[in-house]
């Protein structure tokens, strides 16, 4: 066990219990704020991948964005005084058992495929230039067409969430 | 079990984290929740891209999909929040179950 075997599993933990947090409690509060500690968590994961660019990243728009829109979700659709804010599960029972055969058979097909995996040296440079390079090279194209769905996205859903007109009459 | 940290671990982790994502997916009654199911299965397919693109060699492409990944779940949130929005200000509801109709 070394250093690095210690922070992965520490941020391992944090993700999938907070995870866990997410989806089973009945508060819709506290699965919002724990979304916050899953996404630190899977954050965490990328910087021991040395993905830094990525994990910044992840951290801009999930928890700066993504997360923020969903708790202005939370607050505009509940009553926060009211006990309307603890949401009903339904079917728990099925949803187990398929869960965890689903898990199970992940981890297990997993766990058993003999991954190749090709050794590389350490890094020791950021990979934000490379990823740079390659957005304006070999992905020129989805990378321009992903800023067209965001620009298309995000107009939509300012046209969907506004108030709708009275026909004058 | 708490061997050295491999390529396995990573995809155990990510796989918990996605049956954790469809759980949340099918049994909770709350729209905005059921998006946070869909995040969390974005974030565990995201740890599979980054874990195969470090193990192979640190080849980059995996990182550059993950990006698009991150783009368009950014883009999903807003079009899906704007949605229930509407759904709660119509209906006053934001429970899945009471949505079944297309139209009051």
């Amino acid at each position: 066990m070394s250093l690095y075997d210690y922070i992965f599993y520490s941020f391992a933990a944090v993700t999938l219990v907070s995870a866990g947090v997410v989806v089973f409690s009945r508060n819709i509060i506290y699965s919002a704020f724990s979304l916050l500690f899953t996404f630190f968590g899977v954050a965490g994961l990328y910087v021991l991948l040395n993905a830094d660019f990525l994990a910044v990243t992840q951290l801009l728009i999930y928890v700066g964005g993504i997360l923020i829109l969903l708790l202005f979700g939370v607050m505009l659709t509940n009553k926060v005084v009211s006990v309307d804010i603890k949401t009903g599960t339904l079917q728990t029972v099925p949803a187990t058992i398929l869960i965890s055969l689903t898990a199970g058979t992940l981890c297990g097909i997993f766990y058993v495929t003999d991954w190749r995996v090709v050794s590389s040296p350490p890094v020791t440079s950021t990979t934000t230039y490379q990823l740079g390079e390659m957005l304006m090279t070999t992905y020129l194209l989805p990378f321009e067409v992903a800023s067209i769905v965001l620009l298309v996205a995000l107009i939509g859903a300012a046209i969907i969430a506004r108030k709708e007109k009275q026909p004058a009459n | 079990m708490l061997t050295s940290v491999s390529l396995t671990h990573y995809l155990i982790v990510s796989g918990i984290l996605f049956s954790l994502g469809i759980f949340g997916v099918v049994t909770r009654r709350n729209a905005i929740l059921v998006l946070m199911g869909i995040e969390l299965i974005l974030n565990s397919a995201n740890i599979n891209f980054i874990a195969f693109s470090r193990y192979r060699g640190m080849n980059l492409d995996g990182q550059a999909v993950a990006i698009f990944v991150i783009i368009l779940a950014a883009a999903e949130a807003a079009v899906a929040l704007a949605i229930v929005l509407n759904i709660y200000q119509r209906f006053n509801t934001v429970n899945v179950d009471d949505i079944s109709k297309m139209k009051e």
